[in-house]
């Protein structure tokens, strides 16, 4: 897959793009930089766009839904041409009052305890693929490439019911959306939107109890679900449930291949490690949503006009040494972490609990199995572009025997 | 000490049941319930604070009776 060209960033405080390599690689830096020199930062890019960096700023965003409105996810060239109150994948892209109908009907399928559920499946997945790297021999892996992408999204398939061979499709579908911020003409046939509508068409002749199926029957006071609307959730369960947690994965374990005394601890003492998910999902928070403002307003006492895009980043956020002590710091037993990894305010990422599931049995899992393992080639990690942020290349070596 | 939860603030973040199950449950569709009426048990005081210290929406606050 090539990716578009971005032209060189000026400067990040009037010039930045998150859609750039340079951005990716070094975003932590350029967020506690920003934060310091120009708090709420703007890029003429992708028709004006503001990136606050700090946790207050970021969360009166979030929490303000009268002036920013979620019809705009994630930022393109283009302005969304779906009409509220939907949006292209509702609840993300919906508004109230819609938005909490839209909301409330997926909510019972990723309660903690619906989720405990599917615990048993991603121990299964992350051992079968651990299988794999220890028969195969090799003492160099990408983690990326043969571990950490394949949890979500075989469970996601089997939420929905699709065949998890369809994985790899749904991977390049996700990158075209989340990571390809310009156009690059596409078949039909190639989308996401083309496969959803002919599993959907399917599922309603031969209904099971599948998520699928449930959308295909719910209904909005006596109304079925439109066809939209089923494509549209299904599209979002996909979208955000793949690339954000393979994120998270990936990036919790390019912390501990350089990190020997959290391997130690997270080891010897089972007790820090709901506190070590937690400041992963702190310190390598993966997502930044994005909003557009709906009506004139400021962010920070910065004015912000009618239709400007804003990215809302949660890493920065939890970054701000206003809001966390030792900030910029991963503390493994950090007792007091109101991180915002999965949001802040109404749109609270509906899949938090199975991605927190996800993310502890896959560390659990590679940290059983392999206790003792470092970057191979640092220089070779790949960090995505766009408003998910991950490793998407981990070479690791895994140190066999006695040590770790 | 009593908790004081403000559920019109909670968005299901569930860092409080995770953190402390004994002091509060989730419904189905994943919003905290104060599961204690009145003071905290001795026992349970440092589980609720953490609570409250984990809760990304401020939704949880541990009070004098």
């Amino acid at each position: 897959m090539t990716d578009v060209e971005r032209p060189p960033i000026r400067d990040w405080e009037t010039d930045f793009d998150h859609g750039h390599p340079d951005y990716a690689a070094a975003a932590p830096e350029i967020w506690d930089q920003l934060r310091e020199s120009c708090p709420v930062a703007h890029t003429d890019r992708y028709g004006g766009t503001w990136l606050p960096t700090r946790y207050d700023d970021v969360s009166a965003v979030a929490h303000d839904t009268d002036h920013f409105s979620s019809l705009g996810a994630v930022v393109s060239e283009w302005k969304p041409d779906i009409p509220p109150p939907m949006g292209y994948a509702p609840p993300i892209t919906s508004d109230p009052p819609f938005h909490a109908i839209a909301r409330r009907m997926l909510l019972q399928f990723f309660s903690p305890k619906a989720i405990n559920a599917w615990e048993k499946v991603a121990r299964e997945t992350s051992r079968e693929l651990l299988d794999e790297i220890e028969t195969s021999g090799a003492s160099e892996v990408d983690a990326a490439e043969q571990y950490t992408q394949h949890i979500p999204v075989r469970i996601i398939a089997d939420m929905l019911d699709l065949p998890r061979e369809d994985g790899d499709k749904f991977r390049v579908w996700i990158h075209r959306i989340l990571e390809q911020t310009s156009s690059q003409p596409v078949e039909w046939e190639d989308t996401l939107d083309y496969y959803l509508q002919h599993k959907i068409a399917e599922r309603r002749q031969n209904l099971g109890d599948d998520l699928i199926s449930y959308l295909c029957q719910v209904e909005i006071e006596g109304v079925p679900l439109l066809d939209e609307h089923v494509r549209g959730t299904i599209a979002l369960l996909i979208i955000a449930g793949i690339d954000t947690t393979w994120s998270a994965i990936g990036a919790s374990l390019w912390h501990l291949a350089q990190n020997p005394d959290d391997r130690r601890r997270w080891v010897d003492d089972p007790a820090v490690q709901p506190f070590a998910v937690e400041e992963f999902l702190r310190f390598y928070a993966p997502v930044t949503m994005a909003r557009l403002v709906s009506e004139d307003t400021e962010i920070g006492g910065c004015p912000v006009a009618e239709n400007d895009w804003v990215l809302l980043p949660f890493p920065a956020a939890n970054r701000d040494p206003e809001a966390f002590e030792q900030a910029d710091e991963f503390v493994i037993d950090r007792a007091r972490n109101r991180h915002s990894a999965f949001g802040l305010g109404i749109h609270r990422c509906v899949g938090s609990n199975l991605a927190r599931m996800e993310l502890t049995v896959a560390i659990e899992e590679w940290m059983a199995r392999f206790p003792d393992f470092e970057l191979s080639d640092p220089d070779s990690v790949r960090w995505s572009t766009g408003q998910v942020r991950g490793p998407r290349t981990l070479p690791v070596r895994i140190n066999k025997g006695e040590a770790g | 000490m009593k908790v004081k939860y403000e559920r019109e603030a909670c968005q299901g973040h569930n860092r409080c049941y995770m953190l402390a199950p004994e002091v509060f449950d989730t419904d189905d569709e994943g919003y905290a319930i104060l599961r204690i009426d009145g003071a905290i048990p001795a026992e349970l005081e440092e589980k609720a604070q953490l609570a409250a210290d984990n809760c990304p929406e401020y939704a949880i606050e541990i009070v004098a009776d």
